[in-house]
């Protein structure tokens, strides 16, 4: 008995053709990245890395997701834990409400936030008149940041807190443990993967986005620089080998991200294998 | 502990799951809640235990563990153990974690030594005859295993009641048969107070001192294994304690007609319908002057202690079961076409109206 497609012919052009799609699509332009990077040698590459203004733009990409990254956890947990484990009017629609920053273009979600928030917006103005800013600044970029990113995390754990139920949890409570006992103990184990997925996605989106950053941040060198906008920047002022230098940082952390999910895969399965 | 409940009810949204219901349960009383889905039996269980709240209006009903008035008491404040259908044991613990959650979750001033817990894990575990398996993850156990394991999570922090929800009603019919004896023995040694929830009513006969029967919210009877199957109140609990013949029929002149079948009944005139258990069915080669109920042999199962016999005939709308002992089969040489009488030993009858059932037995 052969399996449809078990052909040799017709699988050596099928797995071909996969290998050279993602060779040309993937694989060559990350390639490329290095490649230009290091086009005028590792001192040329290593000057451009050391320039301050990078060195900023690394720090306050760093210090943006490192923010990011808890009230994306503390939002996404709770979201997920109000949307699995109790029933209330407007629970399927808060479900939607939760997709709006993946449905919504991340300029988009700049701009509203530049309408609200900015001096002449509607809360903006209003902080304004105790002497806080909000865009323009860190803060702005931090805030934009949240927005695009928060879907994460709750995305990953929704469908398995649906899928686990809440027997656990009541057998614990009939045990006597309360709230905080039951969460650490019983929830937290069985969602740690999931969770952790949804950290590695959090922290992906936060470090590279670009569209809402851009219009919140403008993009003051050394001082509201990320580290996209710092490679957008230096690519305008056609320094290729510069721009290529903060792109080869970006990618480096992308593939740092992509190692850590396999490596967290690679336990779960074998995990998996071992039950 | 005794429990007594007064005046429970229960909506969910607009449907009503439990009309008012009050329900004494002694100390030391093995009670099984039966009746079909639907029931409310899982509901009524649930808040016992304190996972579900009664309805506090129109009024309030009462929730007492002996003289302890349990009703606004959270559930872990009502030291009960609770045993899941499908098991809920923690998936990421190991059985002697599973076991000795509930002893290490106590507050610090009630809490043992980690010593004295591992000695309670340990005798728990042997209890259950696990006590080899106790670094074993849930999933790497069998489903009979697991429910151990659930048991003896329950009954490690002494709870005052044991509440089960379909205990057994995810296992296959022999580790079922052996964890049935084995909670009975459990019970009557340990004397727990213990209400379970089943609808298979063999396993409530079985496993109970009194069997709580329920339909559609509300309680049907009350009553022991054999007061329950030898006189039901009404026509649910018969029916839904075992397999049920109907014979409808017109009665007049103290003769119920049905096409060809004739049965003497002291019933006044009318429209009757009467019921009979497949045991209470006798099948003979000729009609006597009593009865007069022709049929024909359709399935024979002789597996078991007794023969089931499918029974059809043209004035039966559905086909009648009958129990024929394995002596009786073979002295009338029973096979499938035969044709034979049948000669109800006793019958059943419900009236809508009337509360009490009437039974009339013959000598057969």
């Amino acid at each position: 008995m052969r399996r449809i497609g078990d052909a040799p012919a017709v699988r050596r052009l099928l797995i071909g053709t996969a290998l050279f799609l993602s060779a040309l699509f993937l694989l060559l332009p990350l390639v490329a990245i290095f490649a230009q990077a290091f086009s005028q040698g590792v001192m040329v590459f290593w000057a451009n890395v050391s320039n301050t203004f990078t060195l900023h733009a690394i720090g306050l990409t760093l210090v943006i997701a490192l923010l990011t990254i808890p009230v994306c956890l503390v939002f996404g947990v709770a979201l997920a834990w109000l949307v699995t484990r109790f029933s209330f009017p407007g629970r399927r629609i808060l479900q939607t409400l939760i997709d709006i920053p993946f449905a919504v273009s991340p300029v988009v979600a700049g701009l509203i936030y530049l309408l609200l928030y900015g001096r002449n917006g509607w809360i903006g103005g209003w902080l304004d008149a105790y002497d806080i800013q909000l865009m323009f600044a860190w803060p702005g970029i931090l805030m934009v940041t949240i927005f695009v990113t928060c879907p994460f995390v709750a995305r990953e754990l929704i469908p398995l807190m649906q899928a686990q139920g809440s027997r656990e949890e009541e057998a614990a409570v009939t045990l006597g443990a309360g709230g905080w006992t039951t969460f650490w103990r019983v929830t937290l184990p069985n969602i740690r993967w999931a969770l952790l997925y949804g950290i590695i996605l959090t922290n992906a989106r936060a470090v590279g986005e670009f569209g809402a950053v851009s219009v919140v941040a403008g993009a003051i060198r050394g001082k509201t620089n990320t580290l996209p906008l710092h490679l957008e920047q230096l690519y305008q002022d056609y320094n290729a080998v510069g721009a290529f230098a903060s792109a080869a940082l970006l990618a480096l952390i992308a593939l740092l991200t992509l190692a850590a999910k396999a490596g967290l895969e690679w336990r779960a399965s074998r995990r998996e294998a071992y039950l | 502990m005794s429990i007594r409940l007064q005046n429970i009810a229960k909506h969910f949204a607009k449907t009503q799951a439990l009309e008012p219901i009050n329900l004494d349960i002694h100390e030391g009383e093995l009670v099984g809640l039966l009746g079909p889905s639907g029931s409310g039996k899982t509901t009524l269980l649930r808040i016992i235990a304190g996972l579900e709240t009664a309805d506090r209006s129109p009024q309030p009903g009462k929730i007492l563990f002996g003289d302890r008035d349990v009703t606004n008491v959270h559930v872990r404040d009502r030291r009960i153990g609770f045993v899941f259908q499908h098991y809920a044991l923690f998936r990421h613990m190991s059985v002697y974690d599973n076991v000795a959650f509930g002893l290490t979750v106590m507050p610090r001033k009630r809490r043992p030594s980690s010593g004295e817990i591992r000695a309670r894990v340990f005798r728990l575990l042997e209890m259950v005859q696990l006590q080899h398996l106790a670094n074993r993850l849930p999933a790497q156990l069998s489903g009979g295993q697991q429910q151990r394991v659930s048991l003896a999570r329950a009954l490690a922090v002494e709870p005052d009641v044991l509440l089960l929800d379909e205990p057994f009603g995810a296992l296959d019919a022999k580790v079922r048969q052996d964890l049935r004896r084995w909670l009975r023995r459990l019970h009557e040694e340990l004397n727990f107070t213990s209400v379970f929830v089943t609808h298979d009513q063999e396993e409530a006969l079985e496993l109970s001192d009194r069997v709580v029967v329920m339909s559609n919210g509300r309680i049907e009877q009350i009553d022991t294994p054999e007061t329950l199957y030898r006189s039901p109140k009404n026509r649910f609990v018969f029916e839904f304690l075992g397999d049920v013949n109907h014979l409808e029929g017109k009665v007049s002149n103290g003769i119920l007609t049905c096409g060809d079948a004739r049965l003497n009944v002291d019933l006044p005139d009318g429209d009757e319908e009467l019921l009979l258990r497949p045991h209470e069915v006798r099948l003979a080669q000729q009609p006597s002057a009593e009865s007069h109920l022709p049929v024909t042999i359709t399935a024979i199962s002789p597996v078991g202690a007794e023969v089931r016999v499918e029974l059809e005939a043209d004035w039966l709308a559905k086909p009648w079961l009958a129990t024929v002992r394995h002596a009786d089969f073979e002295q009338l040489e029973m096979r499938r076409g035969q044709r034979l009488f049948a000669h109800p030993r006793q019958w059943h009858r419900f009236k809508e109206e009337a509360e009490k059932p009437k039974q009339q037995a013959r000598a057969a």
